[in-house]
């Protein structure tokens, strides 16, 4: 029986667009949007780490808004502009936060920071100049094991005054 | 190095050589890896802290359509396990299970959603046994039966008592004795990476990529338990997502997708879920300490004995090595003349415990700095006067063998106690400042298993122009490709981003032990200045000759050879000598003491740290808030001080969650909190901002001088603020993790009169066996410290 239960799954067709690029998928309804990213479009910069919304580390912006990729249903974004890491760079130009996060080595291991990107991008387009505690209150769901998060600061803060 | 003796490379931030492909998402993490018709696995893990297995029907999840393999114990009966003292592992246990968790079925189908459906519709039957949960139940005779079948008595896995000195006369010198005990509660790495692995079997050959520290052990045990020969067998380090020791031993989900792409002729992928990674552990054992020392009325230690008692979980792990450590690094920081030493592992059913960064040396750093502490107090001493009193001095030995060298314990100290003002501390109710100090190896001076290959190889190749450096050694995020590239390119005179690197892939890549014990600098590091040197002499005779000049005055800096460019030399080179190609490698020296167990603790160079914490504990809630670190960090030489600052920052970080609140805890066998949001670690608004200071000792022995960043400047976080927390409150705690409930506990306490103190209240007694003695070194070694025995 569950094997029926688990074929006979619901499908829709969506169109998302993400990074600018509007593509359309038949998809399990329940398939969250993170799963649809990596697995459906390939766009494995979107990591993972609870799946639970805890750790922030698949946070994608939607209409420039952090969002975890995780707990996000593809059919409640279809419409809304979805950026991922592989959206922030016009072309092979690095955006300053990827330069400035390369410069100052804020990312380590690596695997948390196209989340921290994503929810730092989304603040210096709400604040372009934050203090230090600003930057720390808007990236304080993204959790990461490696940095202390000092050279993140840095990078945001160095970032933010290229960017201004 | 240019001919006046200047570097081009070293000792610059330069960007780290893979950032770019970090920061727009292009570094391929083991889960990002999809090849063409890859199954998904699943594994069906023990709901039991403690059962016999009975029977295991598995013909249910056969029958799922889309299932097509499901593997037992049976199919993978050849026990593992990272030590080969303690093979006791299974990839699927059949006969009995020891922790929630442990591994018993697997299934590799179409998707992950039927994986689970099928490992749901296995049916397993058990006999429960009664669970062994604390140190004092596996100290005791066992209600059902024994956790593992060796080791002993009862549930207790290694003993071990040494002593080099003479203690008792030791003692007999003193003025003061003081003894106490303490608890470092453990707790886990949380990488943000869940661990992951890839396989593929094809023309009788196993590919395996895995988020793994170490290749060449999962190497090793994938050839016993799969029964195929080492050169069959490929493993790949994939883009690692964070290890902190936590991917060091090798893990039962790497052997079972080989094994069923093995059996279905199809790639096999698993990744952990969160709940699966804190269940796999291998992470910071629980120590409960003892430690008695004499000290002379100035301060001055006489003897020291300390007990261990570590809750090692329910396998070997690297659980004898860790034992050992609880006692080896005491006499790196402080000159003890007579030491005795007595450690026990006992077997819990609860996920293994094995290395975390410091692995085995937090816990005791914690209870002795804090207990110098209780006793500068008890003389009338200041503590850190007290301290600097002991240091050990540069180029000696200490009591058990360990060969100091350079030692910048001094310096470090001096730099946190200005920049932090603590000798004039604004001394106020609720506000306190802590000092602490630490040592580290620079890797482990003997390997895992005993061989006599080196600890690292580097082999360059050169052509058309271009330089490649091959090494078995994996970048766990720390750096290593960076610090490898930037060694290669300063001999080559290139920029570190010129050179190529092939590393972490053992059909590739020449013998490198792998990313623990903070060796990869120093050894990996050492083995390319030795390739890279014999490269640049081909490439300067070649050019010499062509030159007509002396070797001797062909300079190599700024992408030049003499006259030449580097494409240019390079082909010289490759006319004269034919093709190019260089290799190196780096053994540490035979350091071992002469006595068993004597090859846990010597390292070739000890890195030191000292900090100092301030911060506010409000005596109403408990409630600790940090306000800042200043933190000084002895690494010999910076080879990049970005990444030295990043390693440092990085162990601060980690010290102060578990200082605060990481805990990892069970109840009925079951872990506490198994999710990221209630295993509480810091956030970016509990981080204070961190002072680092790099102290540059230069090392006889390391690359360019350079010792270890990673690991050791952990160490001094959780006693400097539990030293804080008593200057701020008048109370010890002496267990981590200070959480708020244990300070009002210590307050209440005080106004009832009793001891001002939060900790454990005893030490239980353990059947240590009678020490062996050990002589100490000859006092002429002290001098002679930088050659070997």
């Amino acid at each position: 029986m569950k094997q029926e239960v688990l074929r006979d799954v619901e499908r829709v067709v969506l169109k998302l667009d993400v990074n600018g690029e509007r593509t359309e998928l038949l998809l399990p309804v329940h398939k969250t949007l993170l799963e649809v990213l990596r697995e459906d479009m390939q766009l494995t910069g979107t990591k993972h780490g609870c799946e639970l919304g805890e750790c922030g580390t698949c946070t994608v912006l939607v209409d420039g808004r952090p969002e975890l990729s995780c707990l996000v249903l593809p059919i409640q974004v279809e419409g809304h502009a979805i950026t991922t890491v592989e959206g922030m760079a016009d072309g092979a130009v690095l955006h300053p936060l990827q330069q400035a996060f390369a410069e100052l080595g804020a990312a380590q291991c690596g695997y948390c920071t196209p989340g921290i990107l994503l929810s730092a991008k989304s603040l210096l387009e709400t604040t372009p100049r934050p203090s230090r505690d600003e930057i720390r209150e808007a990236l304080a769901g993204n959790l990461c094991r490696c940095t202390g998060y000092s050279k993140i600061l840095d990078a945001v803060e160095l970032a933010a005054g290229r960017m201004t | 190095m240019t001919s006046d003796g200047k570097f081009g490379v070293i000792g610059k931030p330069l960007q780290k050589v893979d950032a770019v492909a970090k920061v727009t998402g292009r570094a391929i993490y083991a889960d990002d890896m999809l090849l063409p018709r890859t199954l998904h696995c699943r594994i069906l893990r023990s709901p039991h802290p403690h059962a016999r297995i009975l029977s295991i029907d598995t013909s249910a999840a056969r029958r799922i359509p889309g299932v097509q393999a499901v593997i037992t114990g049976a199919d993978l009966p050849i026990k593992f396990g990272i030590l080969p003292v303690t093979q006791d592992e299974r990839a699927l246990e059949h006969e009995k299970v020891r922790y929630v968790g442990d591994p018993i079925a697997a299934v590799a189908a179409i998707d992950e959603e039927i994986a689970a459906a099928a490992c749901d519709a296995i049916s397993v039957e058990y006999e429960v046994l009664e669970p062994v949960m604390s140190i004092d139940e596996a100290l005791a005779a066992p209600k059902d039966e024994r956790i593992q079948d060796y080791g002993g008595p009862h549930n207790i896995h290694k003993l071990v008592a040494l002593e080099f000195g003479d203690v008792e006369a030791g003692f007999a010198q003193a003025d003061h004795v003081r003894e106490d005990v303490f608890f470092f509660q453990g707790n886990t790495h949380l990488p943000m990476e869940q661990h992951s692995a890839i396989a593929t079997y094809v023309d009788g050959r196993i590919t395996l990529w895995s988020s793994t520290q170490v290749v060449h052990y999962v190497h090793r045990a994938l050839s016993k338990v799969l029964e195929l020969p080492m050169s069959r067998i490929r493993v790949i380090g994939a883009a690692h997502g964070g290890g902190f020791g936590g991917k060091t031993d090798p893990f039962a989900h790497e052997i079972i997708v080989c094994k069923l792409a093995m059996l279905t002729g199809r790639p096999v992928k698993c990744t952990l879920t969160r709940e699966e990674v804190f269940y796999a552990h291998r992470g910071r054992h629980p120590v409960l300490m003892w430690v008695r020392t004499g000290v002379t009325r100035d301060g001055l230690i006489t003897a020291m004995h300390f007990r261990t008692a570590l809750d090692g979980g329910a396998y070997g792990s690297y659980g004898v090595a860790s034992t050992f450590y609880t006692g080896a690094l005491q006499t790196v920081t402080y000159d003890i003349p007579a030491y005795r030493f007595e450690g026990c592992r006992v077997f819990t059913n609860k996920p293994p415990c094995g290395p975390k960064r410091g692995h085995g040396t937090p816990q005791p750093r914690f209870a002795l700095e804090l207990h110098l502490e209780k006793i500068a107090h008890d003389l009338g001493i200041d503590p850190v006067d007290l301290k600097r009193r002991n240091f050990v001095m540069p180029h000696t030995r200490t009591v058990n063998w360990m060969r100091v060298t350079s030692c910048g314990l001094e310096e470090c100290t001096e730099r946190v106690m200005t920049a932090s003002g603590y000798a004039h501390r604004d001394k106020r109710p609720g506000h306190g400042m802590g000092f602490a100090i630490s040592s580290y190896l620079s890797g482990a001076g003997t390997a895992i298993y005993w061989n006599d290959m080196p600890h690292s190889e580097v082999q360059i190749k050169v052509d058309r122009g271009g330089v490649t450096a091959y090494c078995g050694a994996m970048d766990i995020g720390q750096g290593s490709d960076s610090v490898l590239a930037t060694i290669v390119a300063e001999e080559l005179g290139l920029q570190p981003a010129d050179v190529r690197l092939v590393t972490a892939d053992t059909d590739t890549t020449p013998i490198d032990l792998g990313s623990y014990s903070s060796r990869v600098t120093f050894m990996a590091g050492n083995a390319a200045i030795e390739a890279a040197r014999k490269m640049r002499g081909m490439l300067i005779e070649a050019v010499a000759a062509k030159m007509k000049c002396d070797a001797a005055a062909v300079e190599v800096a700024g992408g030049r050879i003499g006259d030449f460019s580097f494409q240019e030399a390079s082909v010289l080179a490759e006319g004269r000598f034919g093709t190019l190609i260089s290799a190196g490698s780096y053994t540490p020296p035979k350091l071992a003491g002469p006595y068993k167990g004597s090859g846990v603790g010597p390292s070739p160079a000890y890195s030191y740290s000292a900090c100092v914490v301030d911060l506010e504990a409000d005596a109403r809630t408990g409630l600790v808030k940090v306000n800042r670190i200043w933190i000084a960090h002895d690494v010999g030489r910076a080879i990049n001080p970005l990444l030295v600052e990043g390693q440092v920052e990085g162990s601060v970080y980690m010290g102060l969650g578990e200082a605060l609140m990481e805990e990892q805890a069970f109840r009925k066998g079951l872990h506490k909190w198994p999710s990221m949001l209630e295993y509480k670690s810091p956030t970016f608004l509990d981080m204070p901002e961190v002072e680092t200071f790099i102290v540059e000792t230069v090392d006889p022995e390391g690359p360019y001088g350079a010792k270890e960043a990673g690991q050791g400047p952990l160490l001094p976080v959780p006693p400097a603020v539990c030293s804080a927390v008593y200057d701020a409150l008048g109370v010890w705690i002496d267990e981590v993790p200070v959480t708020p409930e244990k300070i009002v506990e210590a307050l209440r306490r005080r106004a009832k009169g009793e001891p001002a103190r939060f900790g454990p209240a005893r030490f239980p007694s353990i059947p240590y066996p009678t020490a062996i003695k050990v002589e100490p070194p000859p006092r002429e070694m002290d001098r002679a410290a930088t050659s070997s025995i």
